[in-house]
């Protein structure tokens, strides 16, 4: 009340320190801190910027970029929260204190019996022992119980005041001091500094790929005391003086006062192959020690120099060999497998029939032991061999992305080669599946396609077939003839092109409209006689019926997988004939010198709050009188905390106190 | 029937009691470490005797805490005992297969938790003492048969091999369970303490849908087999920081549940003062502290188990906060519940509004603990659906 009425004639400056105190505003800051603090676990954070251009469309990628949702928590606006918050909690410590710590140790002793019979918690009794003897008497046994107590005299008797708990004032210090402290040293480390610094214009983030040695100096960060986060890959065998910290949609470079040499990288393996640990044979140069540090680290256990913590955070590929080997799967890709050496990571033109292809190694696994990744049995864990990814772009930028599993997989009893394929990172792949003949390998159904692809036998078949077909008829024109094999040789070109697909809107256009649902069964019961003739032809010559079921499945697997080639896109499977695995480890390197000062804040964090919580500050006033030759005591309690165990405590006071004091 | 509801008890065990009690536990706590000493290391050592220092703490003046652990002591030697170092006799072994095994012990435990709940209800509704005490014995033996999974369930996962060994509070599955029986047993000790046994059904009533959700992902997910821990999760933290978390999160559910008894009560009293809810349940003053204590004893924990998580983040991933969205959550949580107290303790708001926070509280907690493993993708992927 009386703040209101004088509020008008505070300064500014008052005010201000008046309105950041004020519990309003804590409590309003810590629920906006706790709604701002969502935006970025929904939307995840930090991702590639082409991410979130495709994901949000042009427009609210911009909207989104300038409020600095991708990255909020060193945006702007939220910074400027927690440092309303600071200031905040700040100005409530600033404001408090004193009065906290006086109150830890005042027993107040200037209380007004009129105040004394007011409190809730009372009681009386009568004594005939002499008031100073008795008010001394009291005022051990308080302190035997734990209190500090003191006598104080007043006009007709001794006031003795107690109280214990006074700690618990120094909970509430505690507690706010630590969120001030915490959020200090989260500044210390966090990225503010080199936000600054882009600011000045003194540093570039670089958004290029770059080699190392060709970043220029302006996206570089000295050796120095401050914060960072950064992170390097290193091939076995490889070493490092730098690690890439990651800023918006580029990075910086740290250097390094050390080098950090990779020996070796492992991946144990439960037996169910699951991964067990993830290590690193680490040695780490620096010219300030008389000998290199060798050290293995793994996840939950980093290497601790000068400061820096060097952590095992990932790994990947470091460049592995593969030899590799182009079955054709397109007519012009030609007849002959090519066989060609490449590595992880790098890119290289190759010429496949009319079509100059760009594959780009993106990745290599030595084995799989993965839950199925088509959609035949999502839940079923097995081997699917080494696998590697690439991506195969045409001249105009275009790209499909594969990825081979070199180990053929179960279905149905019949074994296959799984090649995935999609047009975006987005997509689940879909999957080819090449079978495997007899002898394990991909001849056969190559054999299959190459004669497919061969104008004179598919000619040959369909004469063939022609006439056999029309044997039976008694007045077959020449022009027929010519036309069923003209046919037999058009479904079977379609095919090939465009799969069952391309067969169907052959028959559309080929066939009217009112015979389609009578001819088109026929015709594509011609394909399949064609395509299975070409089959066997290579084969056993024409005997059909006689062939066995293995065969026949073989046949339709084959059958299958070429009307898929044309979604498949490749006109080539990249088969992988041998290979060196190389690894690379991905260590996190970070420096951050405010730790120790969000420690401090911590431990002062946690003992602040039982303190607060589970030690009541608890206060008792002895008034002992003298009344017409008979001492009174009113005994007289209030704890801050935990009134129904006071109620309890009280009593118990209350019976320790009355004992043996002549009680009357 | 004299209604005690919401006074307190302080009846202390006798000192004869308490000397055995401390005894025992430490003796059992000093035989631990030597049968162990050369496999335990510093952390190790130090969680067993904090450990046997809580049981100290927690035993001394409650009898049915101490036969809780001794139960839980017995039943679980007994089926380490039976197992042997056969991993198959849980399927043959009748005392493993029908009671003891891990898988066993769980579906008693959700069994008696049900029954539990029921029969606290049927307690509040009848207004009958007696039920009411069935009810806290089935809590206790449902608390006790969860402990024993879990125990039984720490030494199955050494039985399939040693290298896959690891306390079971590793997945989603693991927790749920730890969950059930800390809130259980949080609520045992405020139940004693000032004799709330109307309560139960509320508290018990979130139990139940936990264990409803667990049986769910048992059967329908087959979640309960024990999987190896990913190189992330080996580290002795996971032992102390998990655990310190549900304490939290069990505590945040009791008030919650306290909350939604409050609003019926301050509801049914307008109504019909002298109906079921109104008469049976504790005053509205008792249930705002316990409110209010339940939140500041998970707060207080919960705090602690977000600290230790930034240890562990120290050690694992390289800073001791990344804003992953599980620690971010962490934060979402701690600070409304910081808001809570702040409004209660310096604003002396109290009664339906805080009742009402209580439970909006517990949402968000849900969401931390569940939603993030659901919906939001990041570090903490152990508790995948």
């Amino acid at each position: 009340m009386s703040d209101a009425k004088h509020a008008y004639r505070k300064t500014l400056s008052q005010r201000i320190f008046h309105f950041l105190g004020s519990m309003d505003l804590a409590i309003t800051l810590l629920l906006t801190l706790a709604i701002a603090s969502i935006i970025g676990t929904v939307l995840q954070q930090n991702q590639p910027y082409t991410d979130y251009l495709l994901k949000f469309g042009p427009f609210w990628f911009d909207v989104f970029e300038s409020a600095g949702l991708y990255d909020v928590y060193s945006a702007l606006w939220f910074l400027a929260i927690l440092t309303l918050l600071v200031s905040s909690t700040s100005v409530c410590v600033i404001r408090h204190t004193p009065a906290m710590l006086n109150d830890m140790r005042n027993l107040r002793t200037h209380v007004q019996e009129k105040s004394l019979k007011a409190m809730h918690h009372r009681a009386e009794w009568r004594s005939d022992k002499a008031v100073i003897n008795l008010a001394s008497d009291l005022e051990s046994r308080m302190q035997q119980q734990g209190f500090r107590a003191k006598q104080t005299l007043i006009d007709d008797g001794i006031l003795v005041s107690a109280m214990k708990g006074g700690l618990n004032r120094l909970g509430y210090i505690a507690t706010h001091l630590a969120i001030i402290i915490i959020c200090v040293g989260g500044l210390m480390d966090s990225n503010l500094p080199l936000k600054l610094a882009e600011w000045q214009g003194r540093l570039t983030i670089e958004t290029r790929d770059l080699p190392t040695s060709q970043i220029p100096a302006e996206s570089r960060l000295p050796v120095g005391p401050q914060a960072f986060r950064g992170s390097i890959n290193i091939p076995e065998g490889r070493s490092s003086e730098v690690a890439f910290v990651g800023m918006r949609d580029g990075y910086l470079v740290q250097e390094l006062p050390f080098k950090i040499k990779v020996n070796d990288f492992r991946i144990e393996h439960y037996a169910t192959g699951q991964p067990k640990s993830f290590e690193t044979d680490l040695v780490l140069v620096d010219d300030d020690l008389a000998q290199p540090i060798e050290q293995t680290i793994s996840v939950n256990h980093p290497l601790f120099h000068k400061g820096y913590a060097i952590y095992q955070a990932s790994f990947s590929d470091g460049g592995s060999a593969l030899s590799l080997q182009a079955w054709p799967l397109t007519k012009a890709a030609g007849k002959e497998t090519v066989e060609f050496e490449t590595k992880v990571f790098e890119s290289r033109e190759m010429i496949w029939g009319d079509q100059s292809l760009k594959l780009e190694m993106l990745s290599f696994r030595p084995f799989n032991i993965n839950p199925d990744p088509t959609d035949d049995e999502p839940d079923r864990i097995r081997n699917f061999g080494p696998s590697f990814g690439f991506k195969l772009r045409t001249k105009t930028g275009e790209a499909l992305e594969y990825i081979n599993y070199m180990l053929p997989v179960e279905k149905d009893g019949r074994s296959f080669y799984l090649s995935g394929v999609r047009t975006s990172p987005a997509e689940e792949f879909g999957y080819l599946y090449l079978p495997v003949d007899v002898a394990g390998g991909l001849d056969a159904f190559s054999q299959f396609l190459t004669e497919l692809h061969t104008k004179e036998i598919v000619e040959s078949i369909a004469h063939n077939m022609m006439l056999e077909t029309l044997a039976d008829l008694p007045n077959s024109t020449a022009e027929l003839e010519q036309n069923l094999e003209q046919t037999l040789v058009i479904l079977v070109a379609m095919f090939i092109d465009n799969g069952f697909q391309g067969v169907a809107e052959f028959i559309d256009t080929a066939v009217p409209e009112n015979e389609r649902d009578n001819l088109a069964p026929a015709y594509l019961g011609m394909l399949q006689e064609m395509l299975a003739r070409i089959y066997f032809n290579s084969h056993d010559g024409f005997e059909i019926d006689n062939t066995d079921s293995e065969q026949l499945a073989f046949l339709q697997d084959a059958v299958s997988a070429i009307g898929s080639l044309p979604r498949y896109g490749s006109p080539v499977y990249l088969m992988l004939t041998d290979y060196e695995h190389v690894e690379a480890s991905g260590l996190q390197i970070a420096r951050s010198p405010g730790k120790p000062v969000v420690y401090l804040g911590c431990a002062l964090l946690i003992a602040g709050v039982f303190i607060l919580f589970y030690l009541p500050q608890r206060r008792f006033w002895l008034l002992v009188k003298a009344k017409s030759g008979v001492t009174t005591v009113l005994l007289t309690g209030m704890s801050n905390r935990n009134p129904r165990e006071f109620d309890v405590f009280f009593e118990q006071q209350k019976q320790i106190l009355q004992h043996g004091n002549g009680n009357s | 029937m004299t209604n005690l509801a919401g006074t307190m008890r302080t009846d202390n065990s006798s000192p004869l009691v308490q000397w055995v009690w401390r005894i025992v536990i430490a003796l059992s706590g000093v035989a631990l470490l030597a049968m162990y000493f050369n496999v335990f290391d510093g952390y190790e050592i130090t969680i067993v005797i904090l450990s046997a220092i809580t049981l100290i703490f927690l035993g001394q003046n409650w009898p049915q805490f101490r036969a809780h652990i001794v139960s839980v002591s017995l039943l679980s030697w007994f089926a380490v005992a039976r197992y042997g170092t056969d991993l198959d006799l849980g399927e043959r072994d009748f005392f493993l297969n029908y009671i003891l095994s891990s898988q066993s012990a769980f579906m008693w435990m959700s069994a008696l938790f049900v029954l539990a709940t029921l029969t606290y209800f049927g307690g509040l509704l009848l207004r009958s003492e007696f039920t009411e005490k069935v009810a806290t014995a089935l809590t206790w033996s449902a608390a006790t048969m969860g402990m024993v999974g879990l125990m039984v369930r720490w030494r199955e996962s050494y039985l399939i091999s040693h290298d896959v060994g690891h306390i079971p509070v590793s997945n989603l599955y693991e927790v749920f369970i730890l969950f059930a029986v800390i809130t259980a047993l949080l609520y045992l000790f405020y139940e004693r303490r000032y004799q709330t046994r109307s309560l139960g059904s509320f508290v018990l009533f979130v139990i139940s849908a936990a264990v409803a959700f667990q049986l769910w992902y048992t059967f329908e997910r087959h979640a309960h087999e024990i999987q190896p821990l990913v190189p992330a999760l080996q580290s002795y933290w996971m032992k102390i920081h998990v655990p310190t978390n549900f304490v939290g999160y069990g505590a945040f559910s009791m008030a919650a549940m306290i909350g939604v008894a409050y609003l019926l009560k301050s509801w049914r009293q307008t109504r019909n003062p002298n109906g079921v809810m109104a008469s049976a349940l504790p005053d509205l003053a008792v249930m705002d502290d316990l409110m209010y204590k339940a939140i500041a004893l998970g707060f207080a924990f919960f705090t602690v188990a977000t600290i230790l998580g930034a240890l562990w983040a120290a050690e694992a991933w390289g800073g001791y906060w990344s804003w992953d969205p599980k620690e971010t959550w962490a934060l979402i949580v701690w600070l409304n519940y910081a808001a809570w107290l702040h409004m209660r303790m310096t604003k002396g708001w109290n009664g339906r509004p805080m009742a009402w926070w209580a439970i909006i509280g517990l949402f968000v907690t849900i969401f931390a603990f569940l939603g993030v493993n659901m919906f939001l993708s990041g570090l903490h992927s152990y508790g995948t659906l």
